[in-house]
């Protein structure tokens, strides 16, 4: 309204949502060497990440997302970050340490940045195929979720990716937090994000 | 153009008319207990009851069937809080007929009542909005459909989002018929719509007060004379014993000169602010390729217009307007923190990729033509903005 009041989200947020950058322009013939799509519209986001690497260093990079301001903030900052980098370290960047450099995001709109580098890392796991090296990278950044049973996020993403939508399906799937039960808040975000990722059915 | 501010969110709420908000302010001594026996209690009680003839005016019914409450969700809350007192006691009675495309205060009332053992049934509606009227005849039916007789129906009479407005007086048939009680929720309709208890039929009728241009913080629970009433609030004889609590006197007041006043303007709201709409409609449909209106054609609130924008998602639209001073809402799941799109838009059939892109343009008294052109000349841009980004090619979910 008024442009003493301050915008919903941060100016750094505000600045990517208007003016993003390395959106995909189609004109322009962007020649990429990996791309990745990941993301479901039911949920209201999807996202595509283009990348030209050289000597698996990330020479620039292209994007586009069906999604709100806070994914359209979240893929912009990604997308300048991750220039110039080696797709080894771009692989492992986490949704957290994007909302962390747009000035921080509430609570509810984290979930709307973790698309962006999930569409990252498959775009570098395609090209890691393309260059022979299939999964080269997968279960570098696994972390543990369930000390009991030894189970990580990368549990969690399977079980989701094979149909579990729910704690009780989750359960089914990992046993999960049968034992202790401390892991279950974190458990529950990581599964409230792949389902978001993954798709509601 | 230079940027200005337009407000759009007229069903979100209203702001305070100028006559109503003068009144309020001379109003603020009128400080007395209207349940005092004194004379500045006397005074104040007596000002109270011409307000409750001037909100009863609004909907056709008698001054003693308003009961003065919070606003829109109590009174709701209230119909339902009966109806549990009802089902549990003897009449045998006990299904809740409502529909899927209620205000969350009259889903989650009924959910409650799911949730102690009521039956309860969520009628569909069409494409449009318009209740399916075979599929409550078969709710209303216990030969056809599970739960037993209908202890009550309850359909709200124009919706906040789409704006589609339903036959209440055919609803109201239907649940007499099959003798349940009948209760619209009349929020969103009164001073916008024709709305009157007697032609309609019906038992209950919620109404608000701040949709009206007037404060919030107080509403009204039609009811017809006779039929029961439990209170949720207890611990007063206010309100015939069935709603405690001391009398908001400056809210009750402004309350019943906004009922006046939209009830003289209603002719001329309809018509102008009818207008205004088809102005926005037609001007979006022809500036901006590929948009689907939501709701009904003609059964609709002369201020409300629902349009999904393929491709461009609700939330990164609503806050582009927003940067030009434009305040709008939508039925994405990205503005609800949830990762549910409205459920009204779901209940319509659209599907999520519509209900995500969808925009709310809620228009009122105080919009003028030349809001609607600055919008149109601000929104065009926008959608293809975020088109040219979007992942999802518009062309592929044109309706």
């Amino acid at each position: 309204m008024s442009d003493a009041f301050q915008w919903l989200y941060s100016p750094i947020v505000k600045e990517h949502f208007t003016n993003p950058k390395n959106v995909f322009d189609p004109d322009e013939r962007f020649e990429a060497d990996a791309e990745g799509v990941v993301g479901n519209i039911k949920c209201g986001d999807q996202m595509m990440f283009l990348l030209k690497i050289k000597g698996d260093v990330i020479e620039d990079v292209r994007w586009k997302t069906y999604g709100c301001a806070s994914a359209i903030a979240s893929t912009s900052m990604l997308s300048e970050v991750i220039k110039g980098m080696p797709i080894r370290d771009a692989y492992s960047i986490k949704p957290s340490d994007i909302a962390s450099k747009l000035g921080g995001l509430p609570e509810n709109k984290i979930h709307c940045s973790v698309l962006g580098d999930k569409a990252l890392r498959a775009a570098i796991d395609s090209y890691l195929e393309k260059t022979g090296r299939a999964g080269a990278f997968k279960g570098e950044e696994a972390v543990t979720i369930c000390n009991c049973l030894n189970i990580t996020d990368k549990d969690i993403e399977q079980a989701v990716k094979d149909g579990a939508r729910n704690w009780e399906q989750l359960q089914e799937a990992t046993k999960i937090g049968t034992v202790c039960g401390g892991c279950k808040p974190r458990a529950l975000e990581l599964l409230h994000e792949f389902v978001h990722i993954y798709g509601a059915d | 153009m230079d940027k200005r501010f337009v407000y759009m969110d007229y069903n979100a709420t209203t702001p305070l008319r100028p006559e109503v908000k003068e009144a309020m302010t001379a109003d603020l001594d009128v400080f007395a207990n209207a349940s005092s026996m004194h004379e500045a209690g006397r005074r104040a009680f007596d000002r109270i009851e011409k307000a409750r003839s001037s909100v009863a005016r609004l909907i056709g019914a008698q001054p003693g069937e308003i009961l003065f409450t919070s606003g829109g969700s109590e009174s709701n809350n209230t119909v339902f809080n009966t109806m549990f007192d009802l089902g549990r006691t003897a009449t045998g009675r006990r299904k809740i007929v409502t529909t899927a495309i209620e205000h969350p205060c009259v889903m989650r009332a009924a959910e409650r009542l799911r949730d102690e053992g009521f039956p309860v049934a969520f009628v569909g509606v069409d494409g449009a909005g318009r209740l399916d009227m075979a599929a409550l005849g078969r709710e209303l039916d216990p030969s056809r459909s599970e739960g037993g007789p209908a202890l009550l129906v309850s359909v709200m009479a124009a919706n906040n989002e789409i704006g589609t407005v339903q036959d209440i007086r055919s609803v109201t048939a239907l649940a007499k018929a099959a003798g349940a009680f009948m209760h619209t929720d009349a929020v969103q309709a009164a001073g916008k719509v024709p709305v009157n208890v007697r032609e309609w039929g019906v038992d209950y009728l919620t109404l608000s007060c701040h949709k009206i241009y007037g404060p919030k913080g107080v509403g009204a629970l039609f009811a017809r004379k006779g039929t029961p009433l439990d209170p949720l609030i207890r611990g007063g004889h206010q309100e015939g014993g069935l709603r405690a609590g001391t009398y908001n006197n400056q809210g009750i007041l402004a309350f019943g000169m906004a009922a006046e006043l939209a009830m003289k303007e209603l002719p001329r709201y309809r018509e102008r602010v009818g207008a205004l709409r088809e102005r926005l409609r037609s001007g979006l449909v022809a500036a901006v390729p590929s948009i689907r209106v939501n709701g009904h054609a003609t059964e609709v609130l002369p201020n409300t217009l629902n349009v999904s924008f393929p491709g461009a998602e609700g939330e990164a639209i609503l806050l582009s307007l927003d940067l030009e001073g434009i305040e709008v809402s939508t039925g994405s799941a990205c503005a609800s923190g949830s990762l549910e799109p409205s459920h009204v838009l779901m209940a319509t059939g659209v599907g999520p990729e519509l209900a995500h892109g969808s925009i709310r343009f809620s228009l009122g008294r105080d919009s003028t033509e030349s809001d609607v052109d600055y919008v149109l000349e601000k929104l065009p841009p926008i959608i293809a903005r975020l088109r040219r980004m979007s992942t999802v090619p518009a062309a592929c979910l044109e309706a």
